[in-house]
């Protein structure tokens, strides 16, 4: 039987088609200085810098005009779309705010006292010690992304900044190879794409400089990677991570990181992964399960693999007696060091954080990579636009980036995860010795994977999974409900996918997506049918991505669509 | 003297609301326990013996304002108040409806009164009313109280059950001074019909489809059953969402929400976004194959099987005990 | 003629609501919006001003609430409003339906309107009933849960399902008119409005800057008092039968609507 694989099924799209000259007549255009296109750590950092350093440039402040510095976020407000751990490294939080102490920012929980680290098998937790060192995480501070997001904003709005929410960016402007800023998304169009009564057409948004922070997924990014041959070495890889917050009657007084159960970390399932239990004050924790997405078994999911993990004794001491407050699922940049863009800028534009895959997922960090690059490419166009405010070179970014933590960081971990692919043990122990010897062993360069590239079966994980109970462990639908997402029904559909597939790639989309997106009709799932329709709800989508990486494409719904997350 | 009084509306023909009486009813349940009595306001031309008539659901005045259009609240309010400070009611109690929120809401403004709307149950402690309201999607019930006199209580459609106690009201007469803003609005066209168009918000019954039908002609079966049973047919995000049914009919998150006296869930399996929108129901009955689906953790009464065997015999039997 | 808009910044639809147990009160410390109903009571003035009927000079959009109903304010701006209105003071916690239509009807008589607005109910429970409250303050007429309106001859016609029907009925000016969901079709703000909103005026007033008077709002000034909160009655677990014989099955199922007098 011939090998099923996710990427010989390409979405119909062409990043071509989101790329454009604007097409607005002049005087109905959008003026800005700096358009960053998302409200995230990244676009938000960059946001707060960029007026810090426009304090002292009232004649560059002149020239952006009315509007210096706009952040398009899709979501219903800063932080909608946001979700992590997450404990942070506070040097970013430091740098931008130097006056405030991390402790008191409003994201923050608490500071990281005690780590844990526990090897599971199915009934057992063994503690690894000393834990693994790329899971030590005392000095860092645990939040809540999508509470820092919402903070962030609106020291941002206070600070004169623009923030479009409920806005997508769905075309990146460009003209003569030079970016010219985006092309907000229409909205009131009905399912087929006409345009219904309360239509409204999006704007072209011109800037001097364009920021791309668009996260994990960047929809405009890997466009532009295309248009401007941006590529990395080595394609971007994901991990899917699948989080609940918890409402307990008990504090939890350490971080934990799990390996093993209920993932099969072995070469033929690729199941790499683990889990993250974080406190989250007196009478809250969170916790999540992020794997892989080079996995192979088709009937794999780590929704349902979380909710399994929840059933563990380890697990269930934690939650006992509390109750489930918030759920979301989002991927995460795993490619690292050898998928990192060839460069981070392009005239007129730069990309940063998630977006330009600053993630080091070794050590499961990326928010503060992603507020220290927001903050150079603040620096870098407030020093290019100083000097001339219509120069579009902003390489001087790319060097502040090669220079930084954030570069440095990611090299050392560069080759960390691929080998977790070929099993636990093999692994850990090379992880373990790349940490230990600063990523100098045993060097060269280990190939990233493309997700959709592994052949997919349909194996047994699927059977595994315990039927919801609605006290400790819930379905999809249910978890769709609890993001907040109420997205409208008649909208168009977003996921663009091939919808008459094997099997086994119809199953692995049923699968993975956390919000029950894709369905294969029943009959076909009873008749044994080899090729399978498969049916969409583009509103159930939360927008974590994952179909990106998995032979599909996800693009921007209307802006506004989408979950709501509080406190993920 | 702790007095409840209510309003009685009624239609063109003189027919009294079926809330109106449900309330009349409750007010005199509620007075006996306050040791006061219950009264009912009439406005229009209605008959000496219509308006006696009150007393058989536990009115023991009927307070008629013959020059007082039916069918406004401003007007209405007028003479409520009136009869309120007159003759010192300690309580104004509405049945559900339009109009009982409207009058109830222009008595606080006028009287400077406490009001509660959508109130399932009213109870008396320490010689006073307390109004019980469903809050947060009927999760938590919030006991209200009153902290000057009089207070207003507005009930949710279909809360009070009215109750044939036998008696006669005695009818008073009273004149009542329009408000000079009561009397700018009039009614051009009252109860007009607008035939098939059936708001599922306001059906008494509705016969809810699923995915569980099977495909677009399996509506007929619900259409069926909804007209069998003098109702309206619904549906899930998922039928409208593959063109079976229109947007319309949609309950749920996304849709509308209802809260019927019967709700026949045909096919459904109840996920959250379609519980949201019709858990208030009154009667949840579920039909399903799927023993394990979510929707018989909520429901009234649930069969499991085949609905394709079940709904048509389910009409037919209907009809038949109907005719018979 | 010049339209106030009431508005009302409520907890965001997709929060999960809950009672702070320490007052009694929603919990509002989650994501907030613009009531839904109310973006359809500016949809209604910004057809008024748009259709031409009658000459308008200015929709206002008012709120009362705190810092942060700002936001909701923008939102209605962005929509359409001219400008808005802020109603804001530490006194106004805690009022009820009474002590909010009072406040409301103070500060929109400082307007001075030829027609109030508003959406029928808000997402925060306060249903049907403001609107006949504020208008009875201001002596104005007033109708409720209104799905169509035309203007001629300086009137407004309305039409509304009531019980028996529907009803035309026809309002002098100046007048109170809440609007239910299926009047309009609301428009989507353009990113030019978006940006616009912050720049058209919005006037803050506290309390004595509208002559309200302190004792009859907050809590203290409110007529209605939340005594207890309790959980619904547990409802009864529902039977199931399974269909063995689909005669008997229906039987069944007959004799049970018949019990609950469903037929």
């Amino acid at each position: 039987m011939p090998a099923v694989k996710p990427i010989d099924f390409p979405p119909p799209f062409d990043s071509a088609d989101v790329i454009g000259p604007p097409t607005d007549p002049v005087d109905d255009r959008i003026e800005v200085g700096v358009a960053i296109v998302g409200g995230g750590p990244a676009g938000l950092a960059c946001a707060n810098k960029l007026m810090q350093l426009l304090e002292d440039e009232p004649e560059l402040t002149e020239k952006l005009g009315e509007v210096p510095v706009a952040v398009i976020e899709k979501g219903k407000v800063a932080g909608a779309h946001l979700l992590s751990g997450a404990n942070v490294d506070p040097s970013a939080l430091t740098r931008l705010f130097p006056d405030l102490d991390p402790a008191d920012w409003p994201p923050v929980y608490q500071e990281v006292t005690k780590d844990a680290t526990y090897f599971l098998t199915s009934k057992a937790a063994i503690p690894l010690k000393p834990p693994p060192p790329n899971f030590r995480k005392e000095g860092t501070y645990t939040l809540s992304v999508s509470k820092l997001g919402r903070f962030l904003a609106e020291k941002a709005e206070e600070a004169g900044v623009y923030i479009l929410s409920e806005t997508a960016a769905t075309k990146l402007l460009v003209e003569d190879r030079i970016v010219k800023g985006v092309r907000s998304g229409d909205r009131g169009r009905g399912k087929d794409g006409e345009e219904l009564g309360n239509f409204e057409p999006g704007s072209d948004v011109v800037a001097k400089a364009t920021v791309l922070a668009e996260g994990t997924i960047g929809h405009l990014t890997y466009a532009a990677y295309d248009y401007f041959d941006m590529h990395g070495s080595d394609p971007q890889a994901w991990e899917l991570g699948v989080k609940e917050v918890w409402e307990v009657p008990k504090p939890l007084d350490r971080v934990i990181h799990t390996l093993g159960w209920p993932l099969r970390w072995s070469p033929k399932y690729k199941e790499a992964g683990g889990s993250f239990i974080y406190p989250m004050g007196e009478d809250k924790v969170c916790f999540g399960l992020v794997v892989g997405l080079d996995y192979t078994d088709a009937t794999f999911s780590v929704h349902d693999a979380l909710q399994q993990f929840k059933t563990h004794p380890f697990i269930k001491k934690i939650i006992e007696g509390g109750k489930r407050v918030g759920w979301g699922a989002k991927t995460i940049p795993s490619g690292g060091y050898w998928a990192l863009p060839k460069r981070f800028s392009v005239p007129g534009m730069v990309v940063a954080g998630d977006a330009a895959g600053m993630v080091n997922i070794a050590e499961l960090a990326g928010i503060h990579y992603a507020m220290h690059a927001g903050m150079y490419a603040a620096e870098a166009i407030v020093e290019s636009l100083k000097a001339d405010v219509n120069s579009v070179n902003f390489e001087s970014y790319d060097k502040k980036i090669r220079d930084s933590v954030i570069e440095k960081d990611l090299y050392r971990s560069r080759n960390m995860k691929q080998p977790l692919t070929r099993g636990l043990i093999f692994g850990g122990m090379m992880g373990s010795a790349m940490v230990a010897t600063k990523g100098a062993f045993p060097g060269g360069h280990w190939k990233v994977e493309d997700n959709a590239e592994p052949a997919m079966h349909l194996g047994k994980a699927g059977d595994k999974y315990p039927k919801p109970d609605n006290e400790l462990t819930f379905n999809k639908l249910d978890s769709v409900f609890l993001s907040g997402n109420a997205t409208r029904d008649d909208a168009p559909n977003h996921v663009r996918i091939q919808t008459k597939v094997p099997r086994e790639i119809a199953q692995t989309w049923v699968s993975m997506c956390p919000a029950q997106v894709y369905e294969i009709p029943d009959e076909q799932l009873e008749n044994g049918a080899t090729e399978v329709d498969v049916h969409v709800t583009a509103s159930n989508c939360v927008q974590c991505g994952a179909i990106t990486a998995k032979g599909g494409r996800l693009t921007l719904p209307e802006g506004g669509d989408g979950p709501l997350y509080q406190e993920t | 003297m702790a007095g409840i009084l209510t309003y009685a509306l009624h239609d063109d023909e003189g027919n009294f609301n079926k809330n109106s009486l449900g309330a009349i009813s409750e007010a005199a349940k509620l007075a006996g326990e306050l040791g006061g009595e219950a009264a009912a306001l009439v406005v229009g031309e209605v008959g000496d013996e219509a308006c006696a008539s009150l007393g058989n659901w536990g009115a023991a005045k009927v307070y008629r304002a013959k020059g007082v259009p039916e069918g406004l609240a401003q007007p209405i309010v007028d003479a409520m108040a009136k009869v309120i400070q007159d003759e010192g009611f300690t309580y104004a109690l509405f049945g559900g409806g339009l109009l009982g929120f409207e009058i109830g809401a222009g008595l606080t403004a006028r009287l400077n009164a406490g009001v509660t709307m959508e109130v399932t149950e009213v109870k008396v402690q320490d010689g006073k009313l307390v109004a019980e309201r469903p809050i947060l999607q009927d999760s938590q019930i919030a006991d209200v109280g009153y902290v000057s006199e009089p207070g207003i209580i507005i009930g949710r459609l279909n809360a009070f059950d009215a109750n044939e106690s036998g008696g006669s009201a005695e009818v008073v007469d009273v004149d009542v001074e329009l408000s000079p803003w009561s009397t700018k609005a009039t009614m051009v066209q009252r109860g007009e019909q607008r035939g098939a168009d059936v708001n599922i918000e306001d059906a008494d019954i509705l016969v809810g489809g699923g995915r569980g039908l099977g495909a677009a002609e399996g509506f007929k079966q619900c259409e069926e059953l909804a007209e069998a049973m003098g109702g309206a047919v619904a549906a899930t995000r998922a039928v409208v969402d593959a063109g079976w049914y229109p947007y319309a009919a949609q309950i749920g998150q996304t849709g509308k929400t209802v809260a019927p006296k019967l709700y026949l869930a045909a096919g459904i399996s109840g996920a959250i976004q379609h519980k949201v929108g019709m858990q208030s129901s009154e009667n949840i009955l579920a039909i399903n194959k799927d023993q394990n689906a979510p929707i018989f953790e909520f429901s009234d009464l649930g069969v499991v099987g085949d609905l394709h065997k079940i709904v048509p015999k389910l009409t037919e039997a209907i009809k038949a005990k109907k005719g018979g | 003629m010049k339209i106030c808009v009431l508005v009302k910044e409520v907890p965001d639809a997709a929060v999960q609501k809950r009672i702070d147990p320490g007052t009694m009160r929603l919990d509002r410390s989650g994501e907030k919006n613009l009531n839904p109903f109310d973006t359809h009571a500016i949809e209604a003035a910004m057809q008024i001003k748009e259709g031409g009927a009658i000459p308008v000079e200015e929709v206002v959009a008012v709120t009362m609430g705190p810092d942060s109903a700002v936001r909701a304010l923008h939102k209605a701006v962005a929509l359409g409003a001219d400008r808005s209105v802020h109603l804001s003071d530490d006194e106004l916690a805690g009022s009820d339906v009474c002590a909010t239509g009072y406040s409301l009807a103070k500060v929109l008589e400082s307007e001075s309107p030829d027609l109030v607005l508003l959406g029928q109910q808000s997402d925060d429970g306060e249903c049907y009933t403001i609107g006949a409250v504020v208008a009875d303050h201001l002596q104005m007429p007033s109708l409720t849960q209104v799905i169509k309106i035309d203007v001629s001859d300086g009137k407004l016609r309305c039409e509304r399902q009531a019980e028996y029907g529907y009803d035309t009925v026809e309002v002098e000016l100046p007048a109170v008119i809440s609007v239910g969901d299926a009047i309009n079709e609301p428009r989507y703000p353009s990113l030019k409005a978006i940006m616009g909103a912050k720049k058209k005026p919005l006037d803050g007033k506290a309390t004595g800057d509208v002559g309200i008077d302190a004792g009859m709002v907050g809590e203290s000034g409110s007529k209605t008092a939340v005594l207890a909160l309790n959980p619904p009655p547990p409802k009864e677990a529902g039977e199931i039968i399974e269909d063995e014989d689909t005669n008997e099955t229906v039987e069944k199922i007959v004799a049970w609507l018949d019990e609950r007098k469903l037929i």
